[in-house]
């Protein structure tokens, strides 16, 4: 009965320590914060980055749409002579369909892990995203097709396939909490934590790296190439944040994960938004969301403050390592 | 966004309601909260045989059953070939039912018969006080009378305990008892004792209540009044009171049968014993009530047509589903494959019984699957694959009846019952969730969602549950006031007592090594800025311009 119980933590010391629970967040932050209408803001992609150039918020660029299922034979002529593209679904949800391409080799197209396919596979993959594969709740869909990201070299190492990201939580416009997600061999290249990706928790203040999480468990080093996950930290932190918390006047919701890429050459990016984001940040941080989101919500001037305010604020005080 | 105190206001409302209505429900319809109570229904025929006198009219009188303590009337009817039927009401109690026919001939038989429930909390009574009558009867009856009555007076305290010493006087062979006996009846008898004394009596039919007897006649017994309060006693044993298996069919002064224009009238009961669910007693009862004119609302699926009311005993299961749904995934935290998907197979369960239907949906979904690994290769549009698994579902079916059928299992056909498109949905939906998820995920939220499914089986299969949803419409409100409730519920979910067990170990043992927690730090700042906003972010934006900033851009640009 002891050993039974010893496996699940004390609700009380979860309460201390402010970490946050799936209804907690779903009926006071999400449910209070984020209003309904709009989601779809936030769900479809294309919407977003439309609302993304309207503010001037940098983001990967759009080559092209597709949107009828006889425009799929259109697709070579948008990606034009683009060696390297990536192809998503506007309303896909955990990664899902997500197709980049690194290179073409005469008719072949050769995918992020080396396979090629050619032509009718790439048609497919188009045609499954329009009929809603993998969308929610299957609803037709759009396929998004953007130039792909070259991530910055100082990542090189600590993501096996996928793109490394930045995962920032943003309430009421002020950043609260980040990771840094890399993908594994174990998670497919996906980098979504629950599959395998690595979390990284980062330091408000200063980029760096906390902890590092696979599974729930602390590791140290990247388990697919054996980086020392601890010397990691986030360039151009200030403008990550800076994006982040914008996105925030940007969206009109209140309580959002944002997803920010750094490419070599364009600096951080928005990648998309999130009007549920989940709990495992919590974990890679070795820290709870509440102490945090209850001292912006006992601001009283948080509605005034300038995002350079609020990115300064929350460096202040949500900072794990003093410099 | 409405306000938490109007939230809980509504839920409140709703809840109380719900009990309300509920009580409500059990005191008047007096339905039970446990099923399979029954209750006791005589039902009792009159039959009324006479010769008519062969010139002209009959009209036959015969006196309707007492309304009395401990039994409800339920309904009448007669039957008598070409006889007018009317019901009379007199204002002293006395009521009738008369036949009249204008030219009867040959033996005539007419038919009353009436439905009595026993019930306890039944209490009022038709019987009317008698009016006090002066003794009559000629010498030496009355001198005989008067010397009985003296000597039960002196032997009494009150009315009803003269009347037991005056049954004891007449029943124990005295020369005077002997005397009256050789031309009174013993309740007549009894009538005319009491009136020396000052005592209303009047002499009143009961019938015993046997299951099925025919042929049986009222036996004569005498009530005795002490102001309003009566007492009915046998004046054959003394005893008092009425039994549990005994009617008061004639409690007024006049006679049980009048006829005019017939001879050789003679009335005769045959009586059976029924039995009725509680419930079914209870709502014949309060349509008797509404029938006589008493303000009494009604708002039962009972009133609706049969057909329309199974279809609601399963509609009204539902909810019980819906509520261990919202328990197991908001207080337990359980995975399901799509929402209320477990509800909807619990139903089919409910028709298949747990075993076969375990059995059928977990091979339905497991061919599904295989035949969906098929299909995933030729790369049909969703539509179409959609439809084509809902095919091969059906297909599914219709073999697994047949084959069961064949080999004499009939059970089998029942697997029919299952909601073919939801499977076919679950079916593509586990499969997505295989090609991307692995097979771990698909065993965990189809294991999840059967596990969800059996409990909400359990509990709508249950008897007492089945009865109390269908009988107690107030339980929805009940249900609808629990579901707002957890739905405003923010605590932790059990599962997340384990997912974050690692998280809250490691922040303890960081504690331990010395880190502070993070939570007090920022919950003091939280206090300080509560208690003066003003002074204490000025504070803040002095510290922030002390501190040395590591991500100044003219760092930045050092490294």
């Amino acid at each position: 009965m002891f050993k039974l119980l010893s496996r699940y933590a004390n609700p009380l010391d979860l309460m201390h320590f402010g970490i946050m629970g799936m209804n907690q967040r779903n009926v006071n932050y999400i449910g209070r914060y984020n209003k309904r209408k709009l989601y779809p803001l936030v769900d479809n992609k294309l919407k977003t980055k439309e609302m993304a150039i309207a503010h001037h918020v940098t983001t990967p660029k759009l080559l092209g749409t597709i949107k009828n299922q006889h425009d799929v034979t259109n697709f070579l002529k948008i990606i034009g002579d683009n060696q390297e593209f990536c192809i998503k679904p506007a309303q896909g949800s955990g990664g899902k369909g997500i197709l980049a391409i690194t290179s073409r080799q005469d008719t072949l197209f050769i995918k992020a892990s080396g396979q090629g396919i050619n032509n009718h596979d790439v048609r497919r993959h188009l045609s499954n995203i329009l009929a809603g594969l993998f969308s929610l709740g299957g609803k037709p869909d759009i396929a998004l097709i953007e130039s792909l990201i070259h991530f910055d070299p100082v990542f090189d190492g600590y993501s096996y396939e996928g793109v490394p990201d930045t995962r920032v939580i943003v309430f009421q416009g002020f950043p609260i909490m980040a990771m840094m997600r890399l993908s594994t061999a174990a998670s497919d290249g996906k980098a979504n934590l629950h599959q395998g990706a690595v979390g990284v928790g980062i330091c408000m203040r200063t980029g760096k790296a906390v902890r590092a999480v696979q599974h729930n468990d602390p590791i140290k080093f990247h388990p697919d190439t054996d980086k020392n996950l601890f010397e990691l930290k986030v360039p151009h932190w200030l403008e990550v944040l800076t994006l982040a918390a914008s996105c925030y006047n940007m969206s009109g919701l209140g309580y959002i994960g944002t997803d920010i890429v750094l490419d070599r050459d364009l600096g951080p990016m928005l990648l998309e938004l999130n009007a549920r984001p989940g709990l495992a940040i919590q974990t890679a941080n070795n820290a709870g969301l509440l102490p945090r989101l209850r001292l912006i919500e006992a601001l009283p001037n948080r509605q005034s403050m300038s995002v350079s305010e609020r990115v300064a604020f929350a460096r202040d005080h949500f900072g794990v390592f003093e410099s | 966004m409405v306000s938490r105190g109007v939230f809980y206001v509504v839920t409140a409302i709703l809840f109380v309601v719900g009990i309300l209505f509920i009580g409500y429900q059990h005191v008047t319809f007096e339905i039970p909260f446990t099923p399979g109570q029954m209750r006791k229904v005589w039902t009792v025929e009159a039959k009324v045989e006479f010769e008519p006198t062969g010139s002209g009219a009959a009209t036959v009188d015969l006196s309707l059953p007492a309304v009395q303590p401990g039994v409800t009337q339920l309904k009448q009817s007669t039957a008598g070939l070409g006889f007018g039927t009317t019901y009379i009401y007199h204002d002293d109690g006395a009521s009738y039912v008369q036949w009249t026919k204008r030219n009867p001939a040959g033996l005539q038989t007419l038919y009353y018969r009436a439905d009595f429930l026993m019930d306890d909390t039944a209490q009022d009574s038709s019987m009317t006080v008698p009016e006090l009558k002066q003794n009559v009867e000629p010498e030496p009856y009355l001198t005989a009378m008067r010397s009985i009555a003296e000597s039960a007076l002196q032997r009494s305290s009150n009315p009803f305990s003269l009347a037991v010493q005056a049954i004891s006087i007449i029943n124990s062979n005295t020369e005077e008892s002997t005397l009256l006996l050789s031309s009174y009846k013993k309740p007549e008898l009894l009538v005319h004792i009491l009136e020396l004394a000052k005592i209303p009596s009047r002499i009143v039919g009961v019938l015993t209540l046997e299951d099925g007897r025919r042929n049986r006649n009222l036996s004569p017994r005498v009530a005795v009044f002490d102001g309003t309060q009566y007492e009915i006693f046998n004046p054959f044993t003394g005893d008092s009171g009425v039994g549990p298996n005994e009617l008061i069919w004639n409690n007024h002064d006049g006679s049980i049968l009048d006829i005019q224009g017939g001879t050789n009238a003679q009335v005769s009961f045959s009586i059976i014993k029924n039995s009725m669910s509680a419930s079914e007693a209870g709502h014949l009862k309060v349509e008797t009530m509404q029938a006589s004119g008493k303000d009494v609302l009604s708002l039962s699926i009972d009133t609706l047509p049969i057909e329309e009311q199974s279809l609601f005993k399963s509609i009204l299961l539902l909810p019980i589903g819906v509520l261990i749904v919202v328990f197991l995934r908001i207080l337990i935290g359980i995975k399901t494959s799509g929402t209320f998907m477990p509800v909807l197979i619990a139903m089919a369960f409910l028709q298949t019984s747990l075993l076969v239907g375990l059995i059928g949906f977990v091979s339905i979904v497991c061919i599904g699957l295989i035949v969906r690994s098929w299909l995933s290769h030729l790369n049909l549009l969703l539509v179409a694959r959609i439809s084509a698994v809902i095919i091969t579902v059906i297909v599914l079916i219709g073999a697994i009846s047949i084959i069961t059928y064949k080999i004499g299992l009939t059970e089998g056909i029942k697997v029919t019952f299952f909601p073919m498109i939801i499977l076919s949905w679950t079916i593509e939906r586990m499969s997505i969730l295989w090609e991307e998820e692995g097979y771990r995920e698909v065993l965990k939220q189809g294991g999840g969602s059967l596990f969800v499914a059996v409990c909400a089986f359990l509990a709508m299969n249950s008897e007492v549950i089945q009865h109390i949803t269908f009988n107690f419409l107030g339980l929805q409100f009940v249900i609808l006031a629990l579901v707002l409730i957890m739905g405003n519920y923010t605590g932790f979910r059990l599962t997340e007592l384990k997912r974050f067990k690692p998280l809250s170990q490691k922040i303890i043992e960081a504690h331990e090594q010395g880190v502070p927690y993070e939570a007090d730090r920022l919950n003091a700042k939280r206090k300080e800025l509560k208690a003066n906003p003003h002074q204490t972010i000025k504070k803040w934006e002095e510290e922030h311009k002390l501190k040395e900033d590591p991500l100044n851009p003219q760092n930045e640009s050092d490294k």
